[in-house]
């Protein structure tokens, strides 16, 4: 109840801020532009054009949900406590992981919506459009909006694990930045590195399996570009599909532990915290 | 006699620094008690201790049966804060911000909002937190913190930048509770206004409580003399009537009036001697040691303390 109580406040906060609105517009803006920039490439003849869209928006995806969600999180504690609301709030009758999971639900939602909406625009419009789209990539699209959503989970997490560990709103955002230079470009360009090191000798398919689950961001890449046979033609990854062996199945599971471990270790943080 | 906040031995350091050293007292419900210091004095950390947004080194608190430091909350339903610089989020109303501490304490929203009126906001309660002034955010500070029945209010100084009139009806309410058998703690550094209002004084320095007690019975333990004014007749410039006892103080304050520090006992026998010696008093004004002279003398005493 209370947990319902503080997220529903966090949503109409959100609103209030424009938060909702910039984040759907963005996401919408881009997506839009990528389903009809994107489709030039495979030409007006696209029968398979949202095949194409899943492919570049979830490239897309990667960078800009990862960033809208380390926004907003990362000042979820940190800031509450130096603008002096927490410590009201605190006052109250509701424990700490009731506060700290209200907050994840609502920030939660005004994603999921932003995604929601964004997204499914695309879709809408390439439907529109008079694209002919069939049901297997209406089912790799949904799949892809709903790792989405569970990719801005991941980050949320942990934004709210970084604001609880932190002293000032500064160092929180600090830290957001460099942990997403380093989760979305820096680790998969030294794996690459290291795979064009080692030639293939001693880093095994597995071993390469366990250092991509590692990274939320290279999980969501497998599943959904190696997830889909229809798309992963397109994606190029067709024949990194083939070879492996981690099942969607492991990789939801993957991302929905890179999310509650985070946001348990967020809740042990902030019940420790002292203000 | 139910005591609602207990605290015991209570220690709380911060790195090298003790905020509050080894204090310990009692609230009863239905007390009116007002706690005084210095900025640092550890006021406002035994008000986060009894809320345990803090836990103390050592010894314990207890509040409306919950043990804070353990994250024990329920009790908190029947408490209300206000902290001394209060804050809310400044993208919500008045009313919505009022809406919210309600269902947290799982009071009505219809009874909360009607607080809004009894503080003053009227119709700014529907503008945005953000554009308001102090006083603005200390009424709903003052609002959130009277949600419900509170049976134990921490209050941190809770009538800075409020307006006199205002201010009157804060301890009117206060008072109301209090009698209404609630707890009510106040910090403050408006000590004129508790003097008359506050049926029970703590007095911190440097985290160490050095006095507690009833303004009376601080009186009789500071043993600072009671301000007797008499308006005479008749008297040169500078002499002091003949009935004044050689031991006492005595000071010609104007052309009229003399005054003489007497000591609590002797009270009675100064004004005795002073009536019976003739007509020459024309009047007479009593003023007990106020609780800023009780305050200095107690800080006084301790800063002189080993």
């Amino acid at each position: 109840m209370n947990v319902l109580i503080i997220a529903a406040k966090e949503i109409h906060q959100a609103i209030r801020n424009r938060w909702v609105l910039a984040a759907t517009l963005l996401l919408a803006a881009l997506a839009l532009s990528l389903t009809f920039l994107g489709s030039a490439p495979t030409g007006a003849v696209g029968v398979r054009a949202l095949d194409v869209v899943i492919v570049s928006l979830s490239s897309l995806t990667i960078f800009l949900v990862p960033l809208i969600a380390l926004l907003i999180s990362h000042d979820a504690i940190v800031g509450d406590m130096e603008r002096g609301t927490m410590l009201l709030l605190l006052s109250y009758p509701v424990a700490r992981w009731q506060v700290l999971l209200g907050k994840f639900l609502g920030h939660l939602a005004v994603l999921a919506f932003a995604t929601w909406l964004g997204y499914g625009l695309a879709a809408a419009a390439l439907m529109a459009t008079g694209s002919r789209i069939d049901q297997d990539s209406l089912a790799a699209f949904v799949a892809m909006i709903g790792s989405s959503v569970l990719l801005g989970a991941v980050f949320v997490a942990i934004g709210y694990l970084v604001s609880a560990l932190v002293r000032d709103r500064g160092t929180a955002a600090g830290i957001s930045i460099g942990l997403w230079l380093l989760l979305v470009l820096i680790y998969d360009m030294a794996l690459l590195g290291l795979l064009a090191l080692d030639q293939g000798r001693n880093i095994s398919a597995s071993a390469l399996n366990a250092m991509l689950l590692f990274n939320p961001t290279d999980v969501y890449r497998l599943f959904n570009l190696t997830g889909f046979a229809n798309v992963s033609t397109f994606a190029g990854m067709a024949g990194l599909a083939q070879s492996t062996s981690l099942s969607a199945e492991v990789l939801l599971l993957a991302l929905t532990l890179w999310t509650v471990v985070p946001l348990g270790f967020a809740a042990l943080a902030f019940s420790r915290r002292e203000l | 006699m139910t005591s609602t906040v207990r605290v015991t031995d209570v220690t709380k350091e911060y790195g090298r620094g003790k905020a509050v050293c080894g204090a310990s007292f009692e609230l009863i419900a239905g007390e009116l008690v007002a706690l005084i210091g210095h900025n640092g004095a550890g006021k406002t950390t035994l008000m986060k201790l009894m809320l345990g947004l803090i836990r103390p080194t050592s010894g314990s608190v207890e509040v409306l049966g919950d043990n804070p430091a353990a994250g024990e909350f329920s009790g908190r339903r029947q408490l209300g804060y206000l902290p001394e610089n209060v804050a809310f989020d400044a993208a919500l109303t008045a009313r919505e911000t009022q809406a919210f501490y309600a269902r947290l304490k799982r009071e009505p929203v219809a009874k909360a909002l009607a607080l809004l009126e009894t503080v003053g906001l009227g119709p700014a309660a529907r503008r945005r937190v953000g554009t308001y002034s102090k006083g603005m955010r200390q009424r709903l500070g003052l609002a959130q913190a009277l949600i419900g029945h509170p049976r134990v209010l921490l209050l941190d100084e809770p009538t800075t930048g409020l307006d006199p009139e205002l201010r009157q009806t804060f301890y009117e309410i206060v008072e109301r509770l209090s009698a209404e058998g609630a707890t009510v703690l106040l910090s403050s550094h408006a000590l004129t206004e508790l003097e008359e209002r506050a049926g029970r004084v703590i007095i911190m320095n440097r985290g160490i409580k050095v006095a507690d007690g009833s303004i009376e019975r601080l009186r009789n333990i500071a043993r600072l003399p009671t301000r007797i004014r008499l308006k005479v007749t008749g008297l040169a410039p500078r002499e002091i009537p003949s009935w004044v006892p050689g031991d006492a103080t005595c000071r010609r304050l104007n052309g009229r009036t003399v005054e003489i520090d007497a000591a609590p006992e002797r009270k009675i026998e100064l004004l005795h001697r002073a009536t019976a010696a003739g007509t020459s008093v024309e009047d007479v004004e009593v003023v007990p040691p106020s609780l800023d002279e009780l305050y200095a003398h107690f800080l006084r005493q301790s800063e002189q303390a080993p």
